[in-house]
């Protein structure tokens, strides 16, 4: 490895344009690469999120511009000159790809199946994972921990050029005979497994192939995070001197590095069942169905909480910043996200309480999911006590961070009614999952990672976001986002299915109009996201220029030069104390910065000499 | 991180790497654990699939013994020849290792030669995806779930292309080793090649209890 810290602090050379923005080693310009990558992908799942919540506002009304109009569809006749473009292509001999999706501009059932399937798909494996894992993962960790650039760089950039492959591959499936798969994110077979039941022959296929490829890309991430946390610490940057998000990013990548195997080998099976005519998952040639839900869950339960804990970290350092306080419990902070990771392992089964599983098993995974509610709210309590008598400062990262923290109990609250076997069975795959689910990954994961944007961007970029325009942004979100999810528990209740094409068929009609407040609550969250968007770019190129420490705070990213040269710092700096000794009494700024040494003596010695006991 | 620690010896609290000689030896240990959770995946999907199924053929009567059970003496064979190797370069002498790294290719060729032959064997015999043989190897009829087939060739496939990626993993430091790039200082490269090598040994070696001899 001397290798290559001294080779990465040697070469200051200019870099052609393609070794310093495409296929850098550096692991800034990975993890830039990975926040763009993730952007995009949130634009393509949300968009798809939005066409089938117009289809359940107004189901079966063609799309506002690109769809026929009323007239037409009621007398025959082209009025508008979307009318006079599908009579056009009726005409043709050759469907193009509209026809072949959306006749009209009017989502039916198999396209509608599609969309959802592939907005979940989308969002959990492409945009979180990268978002969260992907960007800050590579650009804080060795800014964090006092190192100049991963352990392997090369691997480092083959991560991130895998997980492009993966996204192309998963992308093209829209656009084969059959369209895209469309058994949901968790593929549940043997609708999956066999063509005939969904009517998709490659897209599914391209599905699993997309995810085998992420697995990869994930893999290769994950060795490199763990290596470097373990392996390229600074001089005194002991285990319990780690920043919390640190910690959470090398607790996910151990996740990320034992969970996607199992899937990724569950995967090719499916593959095999569709491709080469086995049946693996299909009880008439044998096989067992329920297999596969338990080797999705083995992995996905895991794949929850690799969503929730790099926002957990990131929350955590905000937290204390605008607090202007330590966070409160710092290794019980640590000890709970250990907990989380081992319990993750052993509560997949109540994912499955309504696939026909004995009931005291059922009670064995419903007591080991209520257990993680135990670590859950240790670190609730810690946020709300690093927030109690702190002196607040709203910006607008801490206000993303407020926004993490009060949703994410939202989303834990109603998670303790899901784990109970009985209510489950009323509430199982209605909307009440998705309000769930939404409040932890989009009101949780998000926000939080809204707010890093906001609060790690002028050490990325240089500059400053405009703080005016991210005020606009996270008010509209935050209200519509309420807006769009909590009705949801209550058509949850009131037993919405969540995977039902047009509501008014059912008996579902009573709730319409909920459904329509859902909807254009969805739509101005989508268009809140544009102003994100521009603020990102824009403040790029023309935002205020930052300083090396804006927020005054102590982790050693804030300690490098801004903007960051290849290699990080100028010297590696030594670390004498723990991340968040803000207001220390008597010491002469609210802030002492982990490389300082005099002053104070710190409060963090006694945990220092117990961490190198251990 | 030898490097940093030489700035300050007076870092008390400074926590020394784990692989200090190389961060390849941990990622590799990393990778191997990963992998050991596919293969992990793959027993357990073929256990549950044969616990369920009403009636399982005897492996012994589809598959036979002798010939795997030499593959097995075989890859083990191969693994201390990877130690031998290993052992050599650590002593500095750079053609010894050459003709143990050598030998050891020569024992991951050989074993694929002989699955491919096994698996040719089967085909003919009539262990397909779909069907299994109607008779065994000493001529008694058998039955049992089609799923014999699949689980076989997908676990036994798995590990060949674990084993082919390791031969030319061996050819590439084996060339390395001709060129003289290791010496008696550095050869950590040599030594996590012998990590995945045991690994794909030790994998064999479950994959022949629960697959032939169960």
């Amino acid at each position: 490895m001397n290798d290559h810290a001294n080779e990465s602090h040697d070469h200051h050379h200019e870099e052609s344009f393609v070794s310093k923005y495409i296929f850098s080693l550096d692991h800034k310009m990975i993890g830039k690469q990975f926040l763009i990558y993730g952007l995009i992908m949130f634009m393509v799942g949300g968009g798809l999120a939005l066409l089938f919540r117009w289809q359940l506002a107004w189901p079966d009304k063609p799309l506002p511009m690109i769809g026929v109009s009323q007239e037409y569809l009621d007398e025959g006749e082209a009025v508008s000159e979307a009318d006079r473009r599908w009579e056009r292509w009726g005409e043709d001999d050759e469907e193009n790809w509209f026809e072949r999706t959306m006749y009209g501009g009017i989502i039916g059932p198999e396209f509608y199946n599609a969309l959802f399937t592939m907005h979940a798909t989308i969002m959990v494996f492409f945009v979180v994972v990268p978002l969260l894992v992907g960007a800050f993962g590579n650009f804080l960790i060795p800014l964090m921990i006092g190192t100049r650039d991963m352990a392997f760089p090369v691997l480092n950039m083959l991560s991130f050029w895998t997980s492009v492959l993966g996204a192309v591959i998963l992308m093209a499936g829209f656009f084969v005979p059959g369209g895209h798969a469309a058994a949901g994110w968790t593929g549940y077979a043997p609708l999956s497994s066999v063509p005939d039941f969904t009517g998709v022959i490659w897209g599914q296929n391209l599905w699993c192939m997309a995810l085998i490829v992420m697995g990869v890309s994930s893999l290769m991430g994950s060795i490199n995070y763990i290596t470097t946390v373990i392996n390229m610490r600074a001089p005194g940057m002991t285990y319990f001197r780690l920043p919390l998000v640190i910690w959470s990013l090398f607790i996910v990548a151990i996740l990320l590095l034992l969970a996607f195997p199992v899937v990724a080998s569950a995967l090719a099976l499916l593959l095999f069942d569709r491709m080469a005519g086995t049946s693996f998952f299909l009880a008439e040639g044998g096989g067992e169905p329920l297999l596969w839900q338990h080797l999705f869950w083995f992995f996905g339960h895991p794949e929850v909480y690799i969503l929730i804990l790099p926002g957990m970290g990131l929350a955590s350092e905000m937290i204390s910043v605008f607090s202007r306080k330590p966070i409160f419990g710092y290794k019980s902070m640590v000890f709970a996200m250990i907990s989380i990771a081992f319990l993750s392992w052993v509560v997949w089964g109540h994912h499955m309480f309504q696939s026909g599983m004995n009931p005291q098993l059922s009670m064995a995974f419903m007591t080991t999911t209520m257990l993680i509610a135990v670590p859950s709210a240790i670190k609730t309590f810690n946020w709300l006590g690093t927030l109690f008598r702190g002196s607040i400062q709203f910006t607008v990262p801490m206000l993303h961070t407020l926004a993490f923290v009060s949703m994410f109990v939202i989303g834990g609250l109603s998670g303790i009614f899901m784990a109970n076997s009985p209510v489950d069975i009323h509430i199982h795959d209605t909307y009440y999952i998705v309000a769930h689910i939404h409040y932890v990954v989009f009101g949780g994961s998000v926000f939080a990672l809204f707010g890093a944007v906001f609060y790690w961007f002028p050490k990325m970029f240089g500059r400053h976001m405009n703080a005016a325009l991210g005020k606009i942004h996270f008010w509209i979100s935050f209200i519509a986002f309420n807006g769009v999810f909590f009705p949801m528990h209550i058509i949850g209740v009131a037993g919405h299915r969540r995977r039902i094409h047009n509501p008014l068929d059912t008996d579902l009609a009573h709730l319409q109009g909920i459904n329509e407040f859902i909807t254009m609550c969805a739509f101005i969250l989508g268009a809140a996201q544009i102003i994100l968007l521009v603020n990102v770019f824009w403040s790029m190129f023309k935002g205020r220029v930052a300083e090396q420490n804006p927020w005054h705070a102590n982790t050693l990213e804030w300690h490098a030069p801004t903007p960051v040269p290849h290699g990080n710092f100028d010297q590696i700096p030594r670390v004498y104390h723990g991340p968040y000794e803000y207001s220390v009494p008597g010491a002469e700024t609210d802030w002492i910065p982990q490389t300082q040494s005099d002053g104070e003596p710190s409060r963090d010695e006694p945990i220092a000499a117990g961490a190198t006991a251990d | 991180m030898s490097e940093t620690a030489a700035i300050d010896h007076s870092a008390d609290v400074y926590e020394p790497s784990l692989t200090p000689d190389s961060q390849g030896k941990l990622g590799m240990w990393l990778f191997l654990i990963s992998d050991a959770m596919s293969f992990g995946a793959l027993l357990a999907a073929y256990g549950a699939i044969r616990a369920g199924a009403a009636e399982w053929a005897p492996p012994s009567e589809v598959l036979g013994i002798n010939l795997t059970a030499f593959m097995t003496f075989l890859l083990i064979c191969s693994s201390v020849t990877m130690v031998k190797a290993l052992e050599a370069i650590q002593k500095g002498n750079q053609s010894r290792m050459c003709t143990f790294l050598g030998l050891t290719i020569l024992g991951g060729l050989i074993f694929l030669g002989l699955q491919a032959y096994e698996w040719t064997a089967l085909i003919k015999h009539g262990l397909t995806l779909n069907e299994i043989p109607h008779e065994g190897l000493s001529g008694a009829a058998i039955s049992g779930s089609k799923l014999f087939g699949p689980t076989f060739y997908t676990i036994t496939g798995f590990h060949g292309a674990h084993v082919t990626g390791g031969v030319i993993y061996l050819i590439v430091i084996l060339i390395q080793g001709m060129r003289g790039t290791y010496t008696a200082d550095y050869n950590h490269k040599v030594e996590i090649l012998g990590l995945y090598w045991h690994f794909v040994d030790l994998i064999w070696i479950m994959v022949f209890t629960f697959v032939y001899l169960l």
